[in-house]
């Protein structure tokens, strides 16, 4: 955009960038150089600001101390489940929405749609209690309606209805509950409403199926779509702290996020910061780098996500 | 809406749309008529006994002075950490904007922190701004001349949460405000010029007006962040203390009900969230509704 010369005004702008960059990647570089010393020079005030030899040493340390390694490989499958489930059952549901005309489309849609209003934080115990016993709600029914007590009078014998299904400090419970999301399927719902009336007509001439229009048809069409929501979606479940904190009591089946507290040094212990920071790069690198190779599906994604 | 043209066979429909139902089901809706009944049953820590009582765990709540004192610094936190992450996100995106050469590689290093857990976020800022050994701190106190201890102070352990939580959120920011500048028609921008408005001037009667829906909608979005997102910040950083400075409401909620297994103040506590972000979610829609109309 060039309006008019301003040499001054163009130099500043570089300058204001160039101060911007350094504020926001400040705690990353300061980071990395912790990373690198040992930690002798790390508890120095201030810290000489000059790489030192101690890297690998250091994300030794984290990856031992803790249960890293571990707990990288519960994040990524956590991400991962997230991630896939996320898409599938979003881009399902919308093909359903949009494509099929049935009694409780409108209800289905408005169900899913007010969803968007109630993340977890805001129903923290209950979801929780949710998960603890899948089968809460069946045993509420057979309480209230004294079932027990009917087959009690039908056989004559002691009976007790009681049914657990827990998906405490399991990978189900850590995926599952985040897999429904109202902006997927509403962002896959407004783009197959784009898509031209006349593909599905002459699929439907052709003689394909429902499920061959949406395998041949629909999702190659949305895989721009689909390679932004990945990269949001990925983030979004690696970085997940409250439902990984409340599902999970082990520290083998926690996430690196949370795992990491551990490592910040309190204060009894000796300070070992660098430890700490080369944990936080080491947790902190998967979803950077997924942000920052496809960048381009990201930015759009995200952009079109919130319209 | 649905298509003209669609498939008939219901059995697949059904199908389909089946385990979105149920998920949602079985974790939103389930576990928020629960929540509902919870805030108006009181029981005791063990679960055992519980009895109807109305709205008294409102009335406990709302009469609680921590959880009035607790209302008033998750505003500000909310408040603090949206403008900053707000303000310099629209100046970083202005330069971005303004900027001819390397576009692509300004964005490549100023979006990256978008991927950073806020958890992870609250880490590095506790070391920057460690009381004995931070950088940040260290020149708080030697430059400044602070008295800087975000252990012992409540005011210094806000402020680093709230500067923790405002950096992470700085990427997001100059997304949006990158693709909302990028939109401005340049004839608006180059006739204001040929008016002799100099960039300043351009900046505040034509850009800022025609960014207020993005400006709307980022801060609604940026308050949402800090009400329910920051939860990973405090609960790393300062688990709300010193002395309850940084007890945010949903890091209060998860203290009462999961911690202090007090099951009714909890729900009543969720409760009121729920109403909150239902709140902003309407207003938002009507907004956007609004917007849809005006510029069509």
């Amino acid at each position: 955009m060039m309006v008019e010369r301003t040499p001054v005004l163009d130099t500043l702008t570089y300058v204001f960038l160039l101060a911007g960059i350094c504020v926001v990647g400040f705690p990353i570089f300061y980071a990395l150089t912790a990373a690198t010393l040992p930690l002798e020079k790390v508890v120095q005030v201030p810290m000489p600001l000059l790489p030192g030899d101690q890297f690998f040493v250091n994300i030794g340390a984290a990856w031992s101390e803790g249960h890293l390694g571990r707990q990288l490989i519960n994040s990524f499958i956590m991400a991962s489940g997230i991630t896939f489930g996320k898409i599938t059952v979003s881009m399902f549901g919308a093909f359903s929405i949009v494509y099929f005309n049935y009694r409780f489309r409108q209800v289905a849609f408005a169900t899913v749609f007010c969803t968007l209003m109630l993340p977890v934080e805001v129903r923290i115990l209950p979801t929780y209690e949710m998960a603890a016993n899948m089968f809460g709600p069946l045993q509420w029914l057979i309480d209230t309606l004294h079932l027990g007590a009917v087959v009690q009078w039908f056989t004559g014998n002691e009976f007790e209805v009681s049914l657990e299904w827990s998906l405490l400090n399991s990978y189900t419970g850590l995926i599952l509950p985040l897999v429904a999301s109202a902006t997927c399927t509403f962002l896959f719902r407004q783009f197959f409403l784009t898509i031209p009336e006349e593909l599905c007509e002459a699929a439907k001439l052709d003689g394909a199926s429902a499920m061959a229009f949406f395998w041949r048809i629909l999702l190659p069409l949305s895989t721009t779509n689909i390679a932004a929501l990945v990269v949001i979606e990925f983030v979004y479940g690696w970085n997940q702290y409250l439902w990984p904190l409340l599902i999970t009591t082990t520290p083998e089946m926690t996430t690196a996020v949370i795992g990491l507290k551990d490592l910040i040094p309190q204060a009894d212990d000796l300070p070992t910061w660098n430890v700490a920071m080369a944990g936080a790069l080491l947790v902190m690198a998967p979803p950077v780098l997924v942000v920052l190779l496809m960048q381009r599906w990201f930015v759009k994604g995200l952009v079109e996500r919130e319209k | 809406m649905i298509k003209r043209s669609h498939f008939s066979s219901k059995g697949l429909a059904y199908l389909l749309i089946t385990p979105q139902v149920l998920v949602t089901l079985a974790f939103f809706y389930w576990p928020a008529v629960q929540g509902l009944v919870q805030s108006l049953m009181l029981s005791d820590p063990f679960g055992l006994k519980s009895q109807f009582v109305w709205f008294e765990n409102f009335q406990r709540i709302f009469t609680d002075p921590l959880y009035l004192k607790s209302i008033g610094i998750t505003l500000f936190f909310s408040l603090m950490t949206a403008f900053i992450s707000l303000a310099v996100g629209l100046f970083l995106g202005s330069m971005a904007n303004r900027a001819l050469r390397a576009k692509a590689l300004l964005r490549t290093l100023l979006i990256w922190p978008y991927a950073v857990a806020p958890a992870i976020s609250g880490i590095l800022w506790l070391f920057l701004l460690h009381p004995s050994y931070g950088v940040v701190a260290y020149f708080l106190r030697e430059v400044v001349g602070m008295n800087w201890n975000p252990v012992l102070n409540g005011n210094d352990a806000l402020f680093l949460v709230i500067i923790a939580s405002a950096w992470k959120q700085i990427s997001y920011n100059f997304v949006f405000f990158m693709a909302g500048l990028q939109a401005i028609p340049h004839s608006l921008v180059e006739a204001a010029a040929i008016d002799g408005a100099g960039p300043l001037r351009r900046f505040w009667v034509i850009t800022f007006p025609l960014l207020s829906p993005t400006i709307f909608f980022l801060t609604v979005m940026n308050i949402i962040y800090a009400f329910f997102e920051t939860f990973g910040v405090i609960h790393t950083v300062t688990q709300g203390g010193p002395g309850g400075a940084t007890n945010t409401l949903v890091y209060k909620v998860y203290q009462d009900g999961f911690i202090g297994l007090n099951m009714g103040a909890s729900a009543a506590q969720s409760l009121v969230l729920m109403a909150l972000i239902i709140t902003i979610t309407v207003l938002q829609f009507r907004y956007v509704e609004k917007k849809v109309q005006y510029t069509m």
